[in-house]
């Protein structure tokens, strides 16, 4: 901005922002700390903030339960999740954002309201499905479901994305003699290659936290992060400790990959709102 | 050797006819430029002919070949883009590469050929440059470049220089006659501006409404327009117009009553109207003669353009008129003047629009 | 010209390349609201194969008449107005707070967008246990050190304290999008604005927050079909209680299900929700269609 105003208020701006973010923060951070602590520590009355710090804790947690386990299956999920609705979106954004037609604006709105189904709604047939399919605790199955419940919101992502990028150029391709296969691979994809990028952010962060199909689809062989902290949230006793422990494990990893990316998610999230 | 050749080529989308049955012969080396109004359908027949549009109708013929359902790159085009449409993550030799190497040719000969063609659009020291570090100019002729490597047989321009600012536009208005005399390739060339309709077709044609309007060479349209649309477009400053009433008429000439009751005979066939016909007589301001005996009028405008002199002269009866004369003309603002209609130089148009036939041709044109 | 007109041949192209995602969401959205629909008027329940066969709408009636549908109905509707509440009110204020140029900017916004990236349930444990916990949460010390009786939250605000945990979890999201668009604000808008003499707050109403509308409505949508759905919070923190005080209508259907084992009831529950989420759907897709130009 270049609007200039007294350091004073630059100041008192400066103090409100940081006390926000801090405040903000401040569960994340808390969290992270107790997860240093004792037992004994993580429940001193008043809260401590300078203790002698120990890994107690994690190494319960890692004696407790198979933490690379969950976080492999997480890995997995998102990961696979994401390429496989990648895979199906790009084609189909391609589609409507270059071939148009009078039905193309329905398609996506009508995309965009699958979405709007509440999972609940669908959990006894989904569960049943899962069933009697044989994919209830298996990474397939929660894969699948992942990639479907986030499919609409690739799909118009990379739309958005896509509608950026100027017709000519893919005409230009065709002309040149592009098929419609070498015209999306080797003319748009490249163009669009940030866009992309962001839309896999967002899926594989979106997976990563997906809690309610996780929770209920699967049990133990396929359980990701967001079933091993459940574990430690069961009623037999809090540990304040063992549980800070065990959410710092299953949160770092994303929120570091967000802090990373967090540039070049943002562009993707707005949906074409902020040009 | 390349003909392009359209037979009442239609187009409809949603139900709209936008392209109502256009017929034409584009002859083998022939520089073609469709001109018209913005929305006149020029843009999308040359995509159409480009592949980049279905035809809804009529055939579209390029060396006597049907080419309706020929994916774009096998019809032999190639094309220049109003936006260029350069590849922005290639650098200039691979954009003029990609249609070589989608068309297996091998490496070597796509290196001749790209080298060649960067020599003479003095793009050599730029091939390694992305398109996002060159100026709109060079942009352009990589443009030019790319659709030149692939030896087509007919090369289409959609706009070109209208992204590029004025002096920039005569400089390639220049370069592009040049090369098209080198290349002696058939080309169609889409643009709004007349000046470099005029200045650069073999053969101009006038489109509006998805309608030809005329089709002839560049002193065709502006000595002999068909009709009041294209006396309108081509021009500029443009035709004055006059409404007139027929006096006496014959297959020799029509005597038309003028605004302040005076009489002019044009040498026209007037064979299809009768006396009492309101008729529009055109007049090119260069053609006013000033200071003649003639209509009455008081200066409004003086436009001094250095080697010419624009008069915007208000008639008795309240019409403007505009005169062109030479630099050192010289009428104060205010002054009366009488001008003169040079009857060989006047056109008139019909109610339907359409010019009586002239009975002199141009001398240029005879 | 666009690309729009064409017919025929590249059509079926353009078909082609759109198919796989339609069909397959297709099939995602159909079949298991077609089985919810069927189940709705069955009766099933999981630990009593007795009952069984063709229930007409006495799942739905029980469902209409069930108190608590109504309360759980009426908490769906209050968390996700509330959280958008706060989250596009404060998210809005936010933003234009962190435009401005102070030391650090670039670390607090990491800092506040951060919640975004960590998973509900670890959110719901963390505010439950370490920030509110009436003996052991920070905040229960603090009130402790300036004199106050500590609350139990959860227990006796639950719906608000839900709505507060599930709106640290939102706002960052908010923020993130209404930052981006107030950045993409033309600064020779914001100086001729201030030429014609618009104070701080003129500025935020009639030049910010107008430019903010397209951003707003993707968060409202986007928000919209999240907390719609809230469950791992409420499931964590007070698993709905105490009572029905804090279910939501995903909660209570997941509660008939998996816990009571009532099919037939769970899915009339879930048409309920399907519904209530088409008739958000149908002004939210109407809003976003004229605010986004498709």
């Amino acid at each position: 901005m270049a609007i200039k105003r007294p350091k004073s208020h630059t100041f008192a701006i400066g103090l409100l922002g940081w006390a926000i973010a801090c405040w903000v923060f401040f569960p994340i951070a808390w969290m992270a700390l107790t997860s240093f602590k004792t037992e004994v520590d993580a429940i001193a009355t008043p809260p401590q903030f300078i203790f002698r710090p120990s890994l107690a804790s994690y190494h319960e947690v890692f004696a407790r339960a198979n933490y690379w386990h969950f976080t492999l299956n997480t890995v997995a999920i998102s990961l696979g999740a994401t390429i496989v609705a990648l895979a199906l979106s790009v084609p189909a954004a391609y589609a409507m954002a270059f071939i148009p037609s009078q039905r193309t604006r329905g398609t996506l709105l009508w995309m965009l309201s699958t979405r709007m189904l509440p999972p609940v709604g669908v959990l006894v047939p989904i569960y049943l499905l899962a069933r009697n399919t044989h994919l209830l605790d298996t990474l397939t199955g929660l894969g699948i479901v992942d990639m479907l419940t986030n499919l609409p919101i690739i799909v118009w992502m990379l739309f958005t994305f896509f509608r950026e990028v100027p017709a000519p150029i893919l005409e230009a391709g065709r002309m040149d003699g592009a098929s419609r296969w070498q015209e999306m691979t080797l003319v748009l994809l490249p163009l669009a290659l940030p866009g992309i990028a962001s839309t896999a952010l967002l899926s594989i962060i979106l997976c990563w936290n997906e809690s309610f199909w996780s929770l209920n689809l699967t049990s133990s062989q396929a359980a990701p992060l967001a079933a091993f902290i459940a574990s430690f949230s069961s009623p037999e006793g809090l540990f304040f400790g063992k549980l800070s422990a065990a959410s710092t494990l299953a949160v770092a990893p994303i929120l570091v990959f967000g802090w990373f990316s967090q540039k070049q998610l943002v562009r993707g999230l707005t949906f074409g709102a902020v040009k | 050797m390349a003909t392009v050749e359209l037979r009442d080529i239609r187009k409809t989308y949603l139900k709209d006819e936008i392209i109502k049955g256009v017929s034409l012969t584009i002859e083998d080396r022939e520089f073609v430029v469709f001109v018209g109004p913005s929305g006149c359908g020029k843009s999308t027949l040359l995509r159409m002919i480009a592949g980049l549009e279905d035809i809804t109708a009529g055939d579209l013929l390029i060396d006597g070949r049907r080419v309706n359902d020929v994916e774009p790159a096998k019809r032999g085009l190639a094309m220049v883009f109003q936006s260029y449409a350069l590849y922005p993550h290639m650098d200039v030799y691979k954009n003029m590469e990609f249609g070589l190497k989608l068309a297996g040719m091998p490496a070597s000969e796509r290196s001749a050929k790209i080298r060649d063609v960067a020599r003479i659009l003095q793009l050599e020291p730029y091939l390694h440059h992305k398109p996002g570090q060159l100026s709109g100019g060079q942009r352009q002729r990589v443009a030019i470049g790319r659709a030149i490597v692939r030896n087509p047989k007919v090369f289409l321009f959609d706009e070109p220089l209208s992204n590029l600012d004025a002096a920039l536009r005569g400089q390639m208005r220049v370069e592009l006659a040049t090369l098209h005399r080198r290349l002696n390739a058939t080309t169609i060339y889409v643009t709004h501006d007349q000046v470099e309709a005029m200045t650069m077709a073999d053969k101009i044609v006038v489109l509006q409404g998805g309608v030809v309007e005329q089709v002839g060479s560049p002193l065709e349209l502006y000595h002999h327009p068909r009709n009041l649309f294209v006396a309108k477009f081509i021009g500029s400053p443009p035709m004055n117009f006059i409404p007139v009433v027929v006096e006496t008429s014959s297959t020799e000439s029509v005597t038309v009553r003028l605004p302040d009751e005076t009489f002019l005979d044009v040498p026209v066939d007037g064979s299809n109207t009768p006396a009492g016909t309101a008729l529009t007589l055109g007049i090119r301001p260069e053609h006013v003669a000033l200071d003649e005996p003639g209509l009455a009028g008081q200066v409004e405008i003086v436009e001094r353009l250095g080697a010419a002199t624009l008069f915007h002269i208000r008639l008795r009866d309240g019409q403007l008129l505009v005169a062109q004369s030479d630099g050192a003309a010289d009428h104060p603002l205010d002054s009366g003047v009488s001008v003169g209609l040079p009857p060989r130089h006047c056109h008139l148009f019909g109610a339907d629009g359409l010019a009586l036939a002239a009975h002199a041709r141009h001398p240029l044109l005879a | 010209m666009t690309t729009a007109a064409r017919t025929g041949r590249v059509d079926r192209a353009g078909l082609a390349m759109l198919s796989p995602a339609v069909v397959i969401l297709l099939i995602w959205s159909i079949v298991p609201l077609v089985m919810t629909l069927w189940y709705s008027f069955r009766n099933y329940n999981l630990v009593d194969p007795t009952l069984h066969g063709f229930a007409g709408i006495d799942n739905y009636r029980y469902l209409l008449t069930d108190p608590d549908f109504i309360t759980s109905l009426i908490n769906t509707l209050v968390l996700v107005a509330g959280v958008l509440f706060v989250s596009v009110g404060i998210g809005t204020l936010l933003a234009v707070l962190y435009d401005q140029e102070f030391f650090g900017r670039g670390i607090a916004r990491v800092l506040v967008i951060s919640p975004f990236f960590v998973m509900p349930t670890v959110a719901a444990l963390v505010w439950k246990n370490l920030m509110l916990h009436p003996i052991y949460g920070v905040y229960s010390s603090m009130m402790r050190a300036v004199g106050l009786t500590p609350v139990d939250w959860l227990q006796q605000f639950p719906m608000a304290t839900v709505m507060m945990i599930v709106a640290w979890e939102w706002l960052p999201f908010s923020v993130l999008i209404l930052l981006t668009a107030v950045q993409s604000l033309d600064s020779e808008q914001k100086e001729a604005a201030r030429m014609d003499g618009a104070g701080p707050v003129a500025r935020f109403r009639y030049i910010i927050v107008p430019h903010l509308a397209r951003a707003i409505t993707v968060v409202i949508m986007i928000e919209t079909i999240y907390l719609l759905t809230i469950f791992a919070e409420i499931s964590v923190t007070t698993a709905g209680g105490p009572g029905v005080a804090s279910t939501n209508l995903a909660f209570l259907i997941y509660a008939r299900a998996l816990l009571q084992f009532d099919v037939g009831g769970a899915s009339a529950g879930g048409m309920a929700a399907i519904v209530i989420a088409n008739i958000v759907a149908v002004f939210l897709v109407r809003a976003v269609a004229r605010n986004l130009e498709v």
